[in-house]
């Protein structure tokens, strides 16, 4: 089976007078349907790997494949494509924008891709906003919702594509634990019920354990 | 229908800020409105200041002048020697076209011009014990009105009444105001050659040049020769063309020709025509300010914009927007707002247009009117528009660009 994303020897060093190395020598596979949970403590690069997994950034050296397909050398549009398609990204902040409704903000990457057609978006989002409880919500601007409900209007928006891969960036960061337990259950059944690929970074160990798979990074270095 | 992406979070910001929308706004309005109103009442003068001067005065004039002084023959016999002539003492001769009856036979074998010759000169005219100076065009009236039209602008008099009149002489109105003369008054003229006439006045005139009414007199050309006492001299051809463009070149061919100095329309009013092209100058740089503050407005906004949009842009670029889609976002806020002010702008222009078209009061500079003349042409609005839409665009379009490099990964790390 192709692997939904393959780190091959993979290392991020930021140039400077004093290159910083973010992460190095990272062999990583993630299967479809898989949910893998990257741990480790502050600064041993977790959310760097996952802004290289997201191809949002580029290893120095290695390469990062995903669904089989070698990302290294496309263009910055190109990565950009291949991020409005198959991937959606979930961060500890919700980064909904602020002037459009939750419906709005779902629909944005959909319009964006333009595969589909005004009523099928506006139906979809409100289909995602409801899969995720809040279709009651769906018109209200973000300043009007709580904490744990924008953060599931942003993994409503993540998955507004219908991605092959979901991946988050400590994604209950400033989350209850109650919210945060839910955030990680719907992860938990994107990856097995509806065979997506997810991929957490998150510091929470209790969390983290309910994934399949655990990646503890020290110093850069999976461990 | 929905908007496009873009254009459709393009217009939530500018909704967002609206206090600094409006304020940009104001200014893109203001700079298109000013530029249409400034633009009519300038070119309305200039135009309408061209078309009098097209049509009261000759379009080429010939003149007993050269360009150039004939140079000495002793130059000519040695070029290549130093030559150095000292006590040289004009010819006391009596000034005028010599061969004018040659070339006058020459120009009117050229289709589509009327040539009439002149003998111009100044005067002093008395009447009572008020003292006027003047200048005196001696005219042949059956010529002459084919040339200027001296014989439309009569407000009282005929241009015939030259021919059956002892010694007749059409006046300016602003002559006739400034010595209280009437039509038909007596009034003695002095030339300064000496000769004293009693002259009768047969006519008042009115171009509407200024100039022109309060210094100009006509006479018929053989009482200017007495007055002058320049017998069968003639000192100025004047030419009208049936295609006034052609003034410049026929000026030059003419000159080249003859030798004497020929001066078509727009060289005879260089000095005003240099003025209108300072004044044109001035219009463009005030309302290029008003633009530019204007553009530091968008600038601003947009910038302010893009910075409280940090977290945005990131979010959008980690979704998937390219660079390009990021740009067009911002530029399209600027595009929004020069388009909106132009509609403004040429709303608010308008209705500045009409108001100065509706004002009526005398005004007296190079021209005489009443109210402001003004020149409506959809080439201001056009104009306008598109300087409001380019210093739009330009505006955002650095911020923009700015926008679009940002890395998201510097932002999602920076926000977290």
């Amino acid at each position: 089976m192709t692997a939904a994303i393959e780190a091959i020897g993979v290392a991020r060093t930021l140039p400077g007078p004093v290159p910083v190395t973010l992460v190095q020598d990272i062999d990583l596979t993630v299967r479809p349907g898989e949910f893998v949970a990257i741990t480790g403590p502050s600064g041993s690069g977790k959310s760097s790997l996952l802004y290289l997994l997201g191809l949002l950034d580029v290893p120095t050296r290695g390469s990062i494949r995903l669904q089989g397909r070698d990302t290294a050398g496309l263009s910055g549009d190109a990565l950009a494509d291949l991020r409005l398609a198959r991937i959606g990204f979930v961060f500890q902040f919700h980064f909904l924008l602020p002037e459009f409704s939750a419906a709005d903000n779902v629909a944005i990457p959909m319009r964006r891709l333009g595969e589909l057609g005004a009523g099928a978006i506006r139906q979809r989002s409100e289909d995602l906003l409801a899969s995720l409880g809040l279709a009651e919500h769906r018109r209200k601007l973000p300043e009007q919702m709580s904490g744990g409900q924008r953060q599931r209007v942003a993994i409503a928006r993540a998955l507004a594509n219908d991605p092959a891969v979901i991946l988050a960036d400590e994604p209950t960061g400033n989350l209850d634990t109650a919210s945060a337990q839910l955030v990680f259950d719907t992860f938990r059944s994107l990856a097995h019920d509806q065979g997506r690929t997810v991929v957490a970074v998150t510091h929470d160990h209790d969390l983290a354990a309910t994934a399949d798979r655990q990646v503890h990074l020290v110093d850069g270095r999976i461990v | 229908m929905a908007l496009p992406l873009g254009l459709a979070i393009a217009v939530r910001h500018l909704l967002h800020r609206r206090r600094q929308t409006v304020t940009s706004l104001v200014g893109v309005s203001l700079g298109v409105a000013f530029f249409i109103g400034i633009a009519s009442m300038m070119q309305g003068f200039q135009r309408d200041f061209v078309n009098r001067i097209i049509d009261a005065a000759p379009h080429v004039t010939i003149k007993d002048e050269f360009r150039k002084p004939p140079p000495q023959p002793v130059f000519a016999a040695y070029p290549d020697s130093a030559v150095i002539l000292s006590g040289l003492k004009p010819k006391d001769e009596i000034r005028g076209l010599r061969g004018a009856r040659a070339i006058i036979d020459a120009l009117e074998r050229m289709p589509g011009l009327h040539v009439a010759p002149t003998l111009a000169g100044q005067i002093l005219l008395r009447f009572g014990a008020k003292d006027v100076s003047a200048n005196v065009t001696g005219i042949v009236p059956d010529r002459e009105r084919f040339v200027t039209k001296l014989e439309k602008d009569l407000i009282v008099g005929s241009l015939d009444s030259l021919y059956t009149a002892a010694n007749g002489l059409i006046i300016g109105e602003g002559i006739a105001l400034k010595a209280g003369i009437g039509l038909n008054d007596m009034v003695s003229v002095i030339a300064p050659s000496g000769v004293l006439m009693r002259m009768k006045v047969v006519g008042i005139f009115r171009s509407g040049i200024t100039l022109m009414d309060n210094f100009d007199t006509y006479a018929l050309l053989k009482k200017a020769q007495v007055l002058q006492n320049r017998p069968n001299v003639v000192n100025r051809i004047r030419i009208r063309l049936d295609d006034v463009e052609q003034a410049a070149d026929l000026a030059r061919s003419v000159e080249a020709r003859f030798g004497w100095r020929t001066e078509s329309w727009q060289e005879q009013s260089s000095n005003i025509l240099g003025i209108f092209v300072i004044q044109n100058a001035i219009m463009y740089s005030t309302v290029g300010a008003i633009l530019i503050v204007a553009c530091f407005g968008i600038f601003n906004v947009i910038s302010t914009v893009i910075y409280e949009k940090t977290r945005d842009i990131g979010i959008l670029k980690s979704m998937g927007f390219r660079e390009a889609d990021i740009r067009r976002i911002f530029v399209y806020e600027g595009l929004m707002v020069g388009i909106l002010g132009m509609l403004i702008g040429w709303a608010l222009g308008y209705g500045i247009v009409e108001f100065m078209g509706s004002l009526k009061f005398e005004m007296e500079g190079f021209i005489r009117a009443q109210g402001f003349v003004l020149y409506r042409t959809p080439r201001h609005y056009v104009i306008s528009g598109a300087m409001a839409i380019a210093a739009s665009t330009f505006a955002a379009w650095l911020p923009a660009r700015r926008a679009s490099r940002l890395n998201p990964v510097d932002i999602v790390r920076g926000a977290a």
